[in-house]
């Protein structure tokens, strides 16, 4: 951006408010004008290409799509191009690691074009889906592999951020071929010693040639190198608010084996009589299901289970019912439903009906008049997030939209998806990190609730009538 | 069926149990753990390589999101005890008697440490020395054990001559050292004071201190190498560490124009400018063009107030919601008298403590710093900046960067139609305000006298500006 002496002088234009996220934007003859100003911080100026450098079993893959769940979940738009993917589509059958051997020239030729096969995706992801982050996740251990791509990026405009993991642990890289290699698509009719056999083998056949990324001769890249599963880091030329963002994240993420639960408030006053957000105490079955939340936790004997709360009532009450210390955060209140707090649906249908068309027509972005958005949530959940990643076992109380924004993290869900995630009252969810992903087990704690989840309507329409807004509608007092 | 009753402090709105015997502990904190032990933040390095820039302004940080800290400053308990500095002779390693005052000068410092710690609620301990052997560093690391505290070094190395002279001109010419030298003399002397600690200089190494939890920073920030980070206070310490830079800026903070409820003497809402405030943000305009500023961002809130000032410079700017008023709950869209009428007991709870008095179904002005966080990290990340803002953010991001304490802070004067124009220099920040004279009301309401909850609405009302 030039100096700001070169702008004449402007007649400020007339402001309007975006009817669904509640936002300013300047206008002219009524309508919204180009639009000069952006919603949010920009976090790069130009697309960012991460790419993972390391021998096989060094968690490249796992590190990548759970940075790629990262950042779209917090609207980044982010992608991953899996390399081994392409090879697999490209070979039909894996035979065995003869086919990475260094002198295997067929091999060679065959891997070089489904690098540059995903090279080509990622441009078109880039420059013209729209996408801002894309994680090239392969070995990239040689220099001249990584000058290739490095020239791509140039050529195209994108900023290259390598991400190396380093390991020679031997029992964390069985573990690690345990977790994710015995079910890869490579080895499906093999038992676990061939696996293994074959695999560290495979692992052989790059570690001649593997070039680490260099102190002195790559000082001039931005990177960070990961040592030993997090011990140790090396960050080297941060350029811009992505990449810190990212190193940040990576910096914070851990594989020891824990479970996070999530629940919701025990049933409340204002949930019985079908009236949304307010700040409501447990109902007589609300305090029935805590006691037996408490029992619960007792049950599954957790090693040092940590646990968070909102700081409205209904989830502190259910918190104290468990007798053990919890801490309370404001990041995890309730959305803030703004002018529509403590009312009923059938409320907000007659007296704003426009509100509640506009809601259902998406329901993400939607920021209630003097309150939030699901995609405010997500930017206040943030920090509970990256503690959730630094922590072990934790039990986070909290709310229906809370809940969604956590689980959608957690369960990699789009933003469509994430506002109707179904978190029913009096419901536990289990999560327990499992190789690429996140195991899922839903409790219900047998005591009665109403229900709180309303479903999309057919009809999202303005102009709908008040009974196809509240068709969806649960039954309440 | 069990009872439990949770009751809400009046002040900060947090609910907690209601203790009906003295026998019910609270098990709640309201607060994030940030951890469970306190810190001690060592410093690591040679003379000249931003130790103590960086030991300030970490505990500025830490302090203002609400992590008691403290510098400890063993140069500082060496002037204190060797008043006059006479040259870099003292530093000599062979200077048996200079050793034996200075190992002494440590010693006290880590008993004041111990004492803040124990008797002052600390936290935090940034313990601002050379710490450039191992020995010197083993006698702290048995300290900490022996007391329960965690250590994280913080190493700065740096070979680079330009950045070492800058910094002996920024912050070397004009230390207590050398009060009546000249820049000559000064210059020299300090040179042969850092060749001093070279010859015993031991870098934390990569092997021998492979558990110890530090980070090493090199040459102010283009490389890091951060060792076994042990917890979340350390991880956001080395966050903070790696936003910061040193590049010369300006951040210009001012408030949108006067705005329609301003002129009312109403607090919050989403009004737009009054004629006045338009002409202000057209003098802002102005303004902006006249300091010809390279690559200017400009941040306003969601608030059209802000966004409408902002739209008179012409200028790409950014929305953050981070930068949105105070939310005054209930309160909402009142005057100062209408709050009296209505919630006479919440506006005494107000004067009383005002930085941790949360409106209902609002906030308070530390749910601000916390909302406000990421602003100030990008902040670090950037260069230059204007953030057209509001009257109570403004006071949090000013305590931020003129380290202002939470009593200080909801009282800090930030008027309509005024730009702070703030310059990073030596250990602080030098701060302009410039009024571009256009007439406003004032919206600044001093704490009155009596702050007691049965006080008389006079009394209340006594420091209300006026307003129409």
């Amino acid at each position: 951006m030039s100096s700001t002496e070169d702008v004449i002088m402007a007649i400020p234009r007339e402001l309007t408010q975006n009817p669904l996220r509640k936002i300013w934007m300047p206008c002219k003859n009524g309508l919204p004008d180009k639009h000069i100003s952006q919603k949010r911080v920009c976090m790069t100026n130009c697309p960012t290409l991460i790419v993972t450098v390391g021998l096989p079993a060094r968690g490249k893959t796992y590190i990548s799509k759970k940075l790629t769940r990262y950042l779209n979940w917090i609207g980044v738009p982010t992608k991953e191009f899996n390399v081994g993917q392409y090879r697999r589509e490209c070979v039909k059958i894996y035979k065995s690691f003869e086919f990475f051997r260094p002198d295997n020239e067929e091999g060679l030729k065959i891997r070089k074009q489904c690098a540059l096969a995903a090279l080509n995706d990622v441009r078109q992801y880039l420059s013209v889906e729209g996408g801002q982050v894309a994680v090239f996740d392969a070995t990239n251990t040689t220099r001249e592999r990584r000058a290739t791509i490095t020239r791509f990026a140039e050529q195209n405009g994108y900023k290259v951020f390598f991400v190396e993991s380093v390991c020679e642990d031997p029992s964390i890289i069985a573990e690690n071929i345990v977790q994710v290699k015995l079910d890869s698509p490579d080895y499906t009719d093999c038992n676990t010693e061939e696996v293994i056999q074959d695999f560290m083998k495979r692992i052989r056949c790059y570690e001649k040639s593997y070039q680490p990324l260099d102190e002195n001769l790559d000082r001039e890249l931005s990177y960070i190198k990961i040592m030993d599963v997090g011990q140790r880091y090396l960050v080297n030329r941060v350029l811009d608010h992505i990449q810190s963002r990212i190193v940040y994240y990576l910096m914070n993420i851990h594989i020891t084996p824990r479970s996070i639960y999530l629940c919701r408030h025990g049933e409340s006053d204002l949930n019985v009589r079908g009236r949304i957000g307010g700040d409501s105490g447990l109902s007589p079955r609300g305090k029935e299901f805590a006691q037996c939340l408490g029992r619960f936790i007792q049950d599954q004997n957790i090693k040092d289970l940590k646990v968070w709360t909102s700081q409205m009532k209904r989830t502190i009450q259910t918190a104290e019912a468990l007798g053990v210390a919890y801490e309370q955060w404001k990041a995890l209140n309730e959305i803030d439903a703004g002018v529509c707090e403590e009312m009923m649906y059938e409320e907000i249908q007659e007296h704003y009906p426009l509100e509640f068309a506009l809601r259902d027509q998406d329901k993400y972005r939607y920021r209630y008049p003097k309150g939030e958005s699901y995609e405010d949530l997500v930017q206040r959940l943030e920090p509970v997030i990256m503690e959730l990643e630094r922590q072990e076992n934790v039990l986070v109380i909290c709310h229906q939209a809370v809940m969604r924004c956590l689980l959608a993290y957690f369960l990699d869900k789009s933003a469509e998806e994430l506002p109707y995630l179904k978190c029913p009252l009096h419901t536990v969810l289990k999560l327990t990190p499992v190789a690429y992903g996140c195991k899922v087990e839903s409790i219900y704690l047998n005591v009665e609730a109403v229900n709180t989840h309303r479903d999309k309507p057919e009809n999202v329409d303005i102009s709908r009538l008040s009974e196809e807004a509240l068709f969806t509608v649960p039954a309440h007092y | 069926m069990y009872q439990i009753e949770l009751t809400q402090n009046p002040l900060e709105k947090i609910w907690v149990p209601w203790v009906s015997s003295r026998l019910r502990r609270r098990r709640g904190s309201s607060v994030p753990q940030f951890t469970n032990s306190p810190t001690m933040i060592v410093m690591v390095g040679l003379p000249a390589r931003g130790k103590t820039y960086i030991s300030k302004k970490l505990t500025r940080y830490l302090n203002w999101i609400g992590v008691p800290t403290r510098v400890f400053n063993v140069g500082q308990y060496r002037r204190d005890a060797v008043r006059t500095y006479k040259s870099f002779e003292f530093f000599r390693p062979d200077n048996e008697e200079a050793m034996k005052i200075r190992k002494a000068c440590a010693l006290v410092a880590l008993k004041d440490v111990f004492c803040y710690f124990t008797q002052d609620h600390g936290q935090v301990a940034v313990f601002d020395a050379t710490n450039t052997t191992r020995e010197r560093r083993e006698v702290i690391l048995a300290f900490a054990k022996e007391n329960g505290y965690k250590v994280f070094f913080v190493e700065s190395l740096c070979d680079d001559p330009e950045i070492i002279a800058e910094n002996i001109k920024q912050v070397k010419l004009s230390s207590p050292d050398y009060v009546n030298c000249d820049k000559e003399e000064a210059v020299a002397d300090f040179l042969k004071r850092i060749d001093c600690y070279r010859l015993t200089y031991v870098p934390l190494d990569d092997d021998k201190d492979r558990y110890l939890s530090y980070i090493k920073i090199f040459n102010v920030g283009s490389r890091y190498l951060a060792n076994q980070v042990q917890d979340h206070i350390q991880s956001r310490i080395v966050y903070y560490l790696m936003n910061i830079h040193v590049t010369p800026r300006t951040i210009y903070l001012c408030r949108h124009g006067e705005s329609e409820l301003n002129l009312l003497g109403r607090i919050g809402g989403d009004s737009g400018l009054s004629a006045r405030g338009v002409k202000f943000a057209e003098a802002l305009g102005t303004y902006i063009r006249g300091q010809c500023i390279l690559d200017l961002k400009i941040w306003t809130s969601h608030m059209r107030r802000t966004i409408q000032t902002a739209e008179a410079i012409g200028v790409p700017y950014e929305q953050w919601k981070a930068l949105n008023e105070i939310d005054a709950g209930v309160c909402e869209e009142m005057t100062y008298e209408e709050i009296q009428d209505h919630f006479p007991e919440e506006f005494a709870l107000r004067d009383q403590d005002k930085y941790r008095y949360r409106y209902p179904k609002g906030e308070s002005y530390e749910d601000l710093v916390q909302r406000l966080e990421p602003v100030i990290m990008e902040l670090e990340r950037q260069e230059n900046v204007l953030v057209i803002c509001h009257q109570a953010i403004m006071r949090c991001l000013l305590a931020y960067f003129l380290d202002k304490t939470s009593e200080e802070l909801p009282y800090l004067k930030c008027p309509l139609h005024t730009v702070m124009k703030l310059t990073p220099v030596a250990y602080g920040c030098e701060v302009e305000s410039i009024f571009l004279n256009v007439e406003a009301v004032n919206t600044h309401r001093d704490r009155p006298m009596n702050v007691a909850v049965d006080r008389d609405p006079e009394d209340a009302l006594l420091t209300v500006p006026e307003h129409d």
